[in-house]
């Protein structure tokens, strides 16, 4: 269970977040949905502990977070800039494997099965900037799931996506998630996106000092799919909540 | 990325055998004895230095007593150089109040025009190999150690946040990202060096106490009036020059290449 006691933080005097309390139970996909450059990505790594929280708490299954925490991966927007582009997919994917004291064919043939997963089986020895966007993201969401993670982060990941490779991946990421319990903190600025994959989306306010202004619970069938979801009257009703409640109405 | 398009081998270098063509006509119609005709050069050399059995591979005993010595101090100059620049330049780069302390002396030790160096060593080693390795490595250190430092700098701050968050160890960090992104900047700076190392390599040669290398070859050649052979000398290092260069690029090709992506400058 991830938990945050109002955390705080401010650049200077610049407050950019304004005691923030969440509790996220196992196994939850987590929507955070907020106006550009509220704060949603300094949230974000604060609790991947690469920015010290200055006030409040944030606790791991109850132990607090100094540092990166073990069994957490990050999914960034900037797919291009975090793949290293001098190694192979492969290697992209098996680096995180390292830590485990796995040999090297062992580390690859891991790679190779997750890889699988998120559909890239022939890509293996091909570098990144050979591969279009969409598949560079896939990569990156295999090595952030190649360590079965207890704790995502994902930061606007599909953010700079042509639509139809979005959905592609909003879905894959469903998919994922399906039958594994690891918990998902998912930050993105769509309103659509944001109810479609999430079990539940908190909604914060324009910076600067960005609160939690909503906290909604998303009662949509666990099977989801781009058409018919969409369409339903509990996702369009909750997409109009979730855009009040950030226009702030 | 804008790709030079590759001219076929024969035009590339069409200009430096026009050039020398020129060289040749107008040389056979002045018939100085200051300025021989190319092909008389090349005749002396291969007389000289390259017509030894093919057990030595074609090298005659004195090439063997010429190029070896200076070919030994440069190569062992440059790696020396290399190694401690990119050592010390990632070291440097890597903390930004070390960087910051040291930039002012770096800049400082930069811009000492190299051969000015020499004379101090010749105070401390005395004349001989050491003094002239001493010479080409103190020289040519500072544009690796300066690029490197600039190169390890520049590492991607969303990348080592990647790395932080994959929890790697500080050496696969530096094995895995901050060497790689160094990597072209570390290149630009060995190409600056080894030039370096070709200048320092003759010149510390040239002074008394030296008796053997090309640089040495020179001068004697100079004290005897045997402008045939200072031309040889000339050609050869000239040659030398452009084969070790080409080494260093086809490595950089190899290693850069598949990630060329980073910005790279001279």
């Amino acid at each position: 269970m991830l938990r945050l006691d109002s955390v705080s933080r401010h650049f200077g005097d610049q407050h950019v977040l304004d005691g923030i309390s969440l509790t996220v139970p196992d196994g939850q996909l987590l929507s955070v949905v907020g106006p550009s450059g509220c704060g949603k990505s300094t949230l974000l790594r604060t609790i991947a502990g690469l920015l010290p929280a200055q006030e409040g708490t944030i606790t791991i299954d109850g132990t607090p977070v100094h540092g990166v925490p073990e069994r957490l991966a990050v999914v960034f927007q900037e797919y291009g800039r975090s793949l290293l582009p001098w190694l192979t997919v492969r290697d992209n994917v098996a680096l995180p494997l390292r830590r485990r004291g796995l040999g090297r064919a062992a580390r690859r043939a891991e790679a190779e099965t997750m890889l699988e997963r998120v559909g890239l089986r022939g890509a293996a020895r091909r570098h990144p900037r050979e591969l279009s966007g969409g598949m560079q993201q896939r990569v990156a969401l295999a090595r952030a799931l190649v360590c079965r993670p207890s704790l995502l982060l994902m930061d606007e990941p599909f953010g700079s996506l042509d639509a139809g490779t979005r959905e592609d991946l909003e879905d894959l990421l469903l998919e994922l998630h399906r039958g594994r319990d690891a918990t998902i903190v998912f930050v993105t600025h769509d309103i659509d996106e944001s109810v479609y994959v999430g079990d539940r989306v908190v909604v914060l306010s324009p910076g600067p000092g960005s609160r939690v202004v909503r906290d909604l619970s998303v009662g949509l069938p666990g099977e989801r799919d781009q058409l018919t979801t969409r369409g339903l009257p509990g996702f369009v009703e909750l997409r109009t909540e979730v855009g009040r409640a950030l226009r702030g109405r | 990325m804008v790709r030079r398009t590759a001219l076929p081998l024969v035009l590339r270098w069409a200009v430096l055998l026009v050039a020398v063509a020129c060289w040749e006509v107008a040389a056979r119609a002045r018939d100085s004895v200051y300025f021989p005709p190319p092909l008389r050069i090349a005749r002396h050399a291969h007389a000289l230095w390259f017509s030894g059995n093919a057990g030595h591979l074609f090298l005659t005993p004195a090439a063997v007593d010429t190029i070896l010595p200076s070919l030994g101090r440069m190569v062992s100059g440059f790696v020396l150089a290399a190694v401690a620049g990119i050592v010390l330049g990632i070291a440097v780069g890597r903390s930004p109040r070390v960087y910051a302390l040291c930039n002012p002396v770096l800049q400082f030790a930069r811009a000492v025009p190299p051969p000015a160096l020499v004379p101090v060593f010749v105070v401390v080693f005395d004349f001989g190999t050491p003094m002239q390795v001493a010479s080409i490595v103190f020289s040519a250190v500072w544009p690796v150690l300066v690029n490197s430092a600039e190169g390890a700098r520049a590492t991607d701050p969303l990348r080592l946040q990647v790395v932080a968050v994959l929890r790697l160890t500080a050496p696969e960090r530096l094995w895995f990202l901050i060497l790689p992104s160094a990597l072209p900047r570390i290149f630009a700076g060995l190409r600056l060096s080894l030039s370096l190392c070709l200048i320092l390599m003759v010149f510390s040669e040239l002074l008394p106490g030296s008796d053997n290398g090309i640089g040495f070859t020179l001068t004697d050649a100079q004290t005897r009036s045997d402008l045939l052979t200072v031309w040889a000398a000339l050609v050869l290092l000239g040659a030398l020059g452009h084969l070790l260069n080409t080494g260093l690029l086809a490595i950089e090709k190899r290693l850069v290449g598949p990630t060329a992506s980073a910005g790279r400058t001279a």
